[in-house]
């Protein structure tokens, strides 16, 4: 029972990781893919976040007194990832946008089918 | 200047970028971008030129010592991609001028060379680097650029096909990040060479071969490896043909230049290729060669063919990583190089048959070889370079793969070597019949030949095919040596 509460932050990570990545193979909708592969890149943001801590760290600013500080440069890896995260996910939902104006759906299986019948 | 060449052929393009996007409408956005892609071949050549004569260069960004900054450190390796990924673009954006004007909207034309640039530099950036999580923001930064230039293309199935490409380009990115977070918690650096250093200590942890496993399916995605490559005919066949040309001949070879950095540099070459994963490269490779090949046959579009044709290269490639011999590296290294001259110079020629007839299907270009004599010409060349003919550069690369595979006495890689070139006979005579032998179409009896910005591009890759065909002592003497900088011997 330890190693599942002692991890929960990973179990955590494994579970969004998985949601999201089933959502972007199982759903037929753009924007449905587009919030899947979010919640994937969400959850390697919280696997750096748990990888920079440090038992009994205090948070990386230096204060007098304490000696102990977690590690912020995974902190401050994943602040990059998350920009590109967001510029990402905005030019995902750019295409999709140009998608719904020249097809008028966005659902994956209609755009096929839009495709093969030209 | 010294070392700071290093860090200008990334920075120029950069701050090149944003200056194009707001400039005026008309030529001069291209004008810019021309002289940036030429500034940055100077700068690859002097690069390499320093390296070869000089040994290893090491930039500190922002006077931070490594491991603790960021470092651009480069050998012959980097240096060799990165002249490969400069010149490539150097000698695509002339040809860009008409064929931009021609399938571009006006009023995205500054953007359009704003993205190319900025791709750009995230091709340079990934060679020049050596930090693994610097990698990753550079390829990320190539590959954004990458999804909105191919949303460019004119029909409706670019967006869709970005949209695919953005998806699983996502996918293989993060995979990487993963990757790199877990071995960044076992080792607690990020920089390669230190990586090198502390690795083999931690080797035998449970986390570090997840994070490598993690690490190649994420750079696989990347360059497309079978049976990884889904994203990747689409994308080449609707996108722009100018986009079609720069990516097919760069973004995967970068791709493939990390793989080898990772694979042979970074992780020692025990954990990695004695096991069962230097199989896994040859399988992968020879499936990739036959069944990518045997798809391209049927395509009706020369574009996909072509596309089609390209993932089968890059299984040479991964073959020629698989051996794990110098042979085999120095093989896929000549490939890489070889493979970016022939598919430019053939997606150059289908971009010209584009200009003048507006499509690309076998259909429409039946008889055109006749009407086009230059064109069809470079196919011709082009394409007996593909299949390994000699006097070509593509049978310099097929020869180093054949030796490799003999050194092994590897006789199914060598058969599925000689077979796939059998299959690129068929599939580039494909596309010949329908050039030369079939009855001109109403349409094609119009066209001429394309115009000279268009043609001596093309001819230019052209003559680079045949020339380091005939002349190897350039690739294969850099090859070698980055070869033996990767540290990899024949065993």
């Amino acid at each position: 029972m330890d190693f599942f509460t002692d991890h929960y932050n990973y179990w955590v990570v494994i579970f969004l990781m998985m949601v999201g990545l089933y959502t972007v193979i199982s759903r037929g909708n753009l924007i449905k893919k587009v919030i899947g592969l979010n919640i994937f890149q969400v959850s390697v943001f919280f696997l750096y976040i748990s990888i920079g801590t440090v038992e009994g760290g205090a948070a990386p600013i230096i204060t007098e007194g304490v000696e102990l500080y977690s590690n912020p440069l995974p902190h401050v890896l994943i602040l990059t990832a998350i920009v590109v995260g967001v510029a990402t996910t905005a030019l995902a939902l750019a295409l999709v946008v140009r998608i719904k104006e020249s097809y008028d759906t966005i659902e994956e299986d209609e755009i096929h089918e839009l495709d093969h019948t030209l | 200047m010294g070392n700071n060449i290093s860090l200008l052929l990334v920075v120029v393009p950069l701050i090149a970028a944003p200056v194009v996007a707001v400039l005026p409408r008309g030529r001069l956005p291209w004008a810019v971008a021309l002289v940036v892609t030429f500034l940055c071949v100077l700068f690859a050549g002097m690069q390499l030129w320093g390296v070869l004569n000089g040994g290893m260069i090491s930039y500190e960004l922002g006077g931070w010592a490594p491991p603790w900054g960021i470092e651009y450190r480069i050998d012959a390796v980097n240096a060799f991609v990165a002249l490969i990924v400069a010149g490539i673009a150097a000698v695509t954006l002339p040809y860009a001028l008409l064929s931009v004007e021609k399938e571009i909207p006006e009023d995205q034309i500054p953007l359009f060379y704003s993205a190319l640039l900025l791709c750009l530099t995230g091709l340079l950036g990934i060679t020049q680097t050596g930090d693994i999580f610097n990698i990753f923001v550079f390829l990320e930064i190539s590959s954004l650029s990458s999804y909105a230039l191919i949303s460019l293309g004119r029909k409706r199935q670019a967006l869709t096909s970005a949209y695919q490409y953005l998806i699983m380009g996502t996918i293989g990115a993060t995979f990487f990040l993963i990757g790199v977070g877990l071995i960044y918690s076992q080792t607690g650096t990020l920089n390669m060479q230190d990586l090198t250093i502390r690795l083999p200590e931690v080797i035998h942890l449970k986390t570090v071969n997840t994070g490598f496993a993690f690490i190649m399916i994420g750079v696989a995605l990347k360059l497309a490896l079978f049976p990884l490559h889904l994203w990747l005919p689409n994308a080449y066949a609707y996108a722009p043909s100018v986009v079609t040309v720069f990516l097919a001949a760069t973004a995967t070879k970068v791709a493939v230049y990390v793989m080898l950095r990772l694979l042979f540099t970074v992780f020692p070459d025990s954990f990695v290729l004695a096991t069962h994963a230097k199989d896994l490269f040859i399988v992968a490779g020879i499936a990739g060669i036959i069944v990518a090949s045997i798809y391209a046959i049927y395509q009706r579009s020369v574009k996909r063919l072509l596309a089609y044709s390209s993932v089968a290269q890059i299984g040479y490639m991964v073959l020629g990583i698989g051996f794990a011999s110098a042979t085999g590296v120095t093989a896929a290294l000549i490939h890489l190089f070889n493979h970016a001259l022939m598919k430019g110079a053939l997606f150059m020629a289908v971009g010209a048959i584009i200009y003048r007839v507006g499509a690309c299907h076998m259909k429409d270009i039946h008889g055109l070889g006749r009407e086009m004599p230059w064109t069809f010409g470079a196919i011709i060349i082009g394409g007996m370079s593909l299949v390994g003919v000699p006097g070509t550069a593509g049978f310099i690369s097929k020869w180093y793969l054949v030796s490799a595979a003999l050194e092994q006495e590897a006789w199914i890689s060598v058969a599925v070597i000689l077979f796939g070139s059998l299959l690129a006979v068929v599939y580039v005579g494909k596309v010949v019949e329908a050039l030369y032998f079939k009855p001109v179409t109403e349409s094609g009896r119009s066209a001429s030949e394309a115009p000279l910005l268009l043609l001596a591009p093309t001819w230019v890759l052209v003559f680079a095919n045949i020339y380091f065909g005939l002349d190897t002592e350039l690739t294969v003497g850099v090859a070698e040596k980055a070869a033996a900088i990767l540290g990899v011997v024949n065993p």
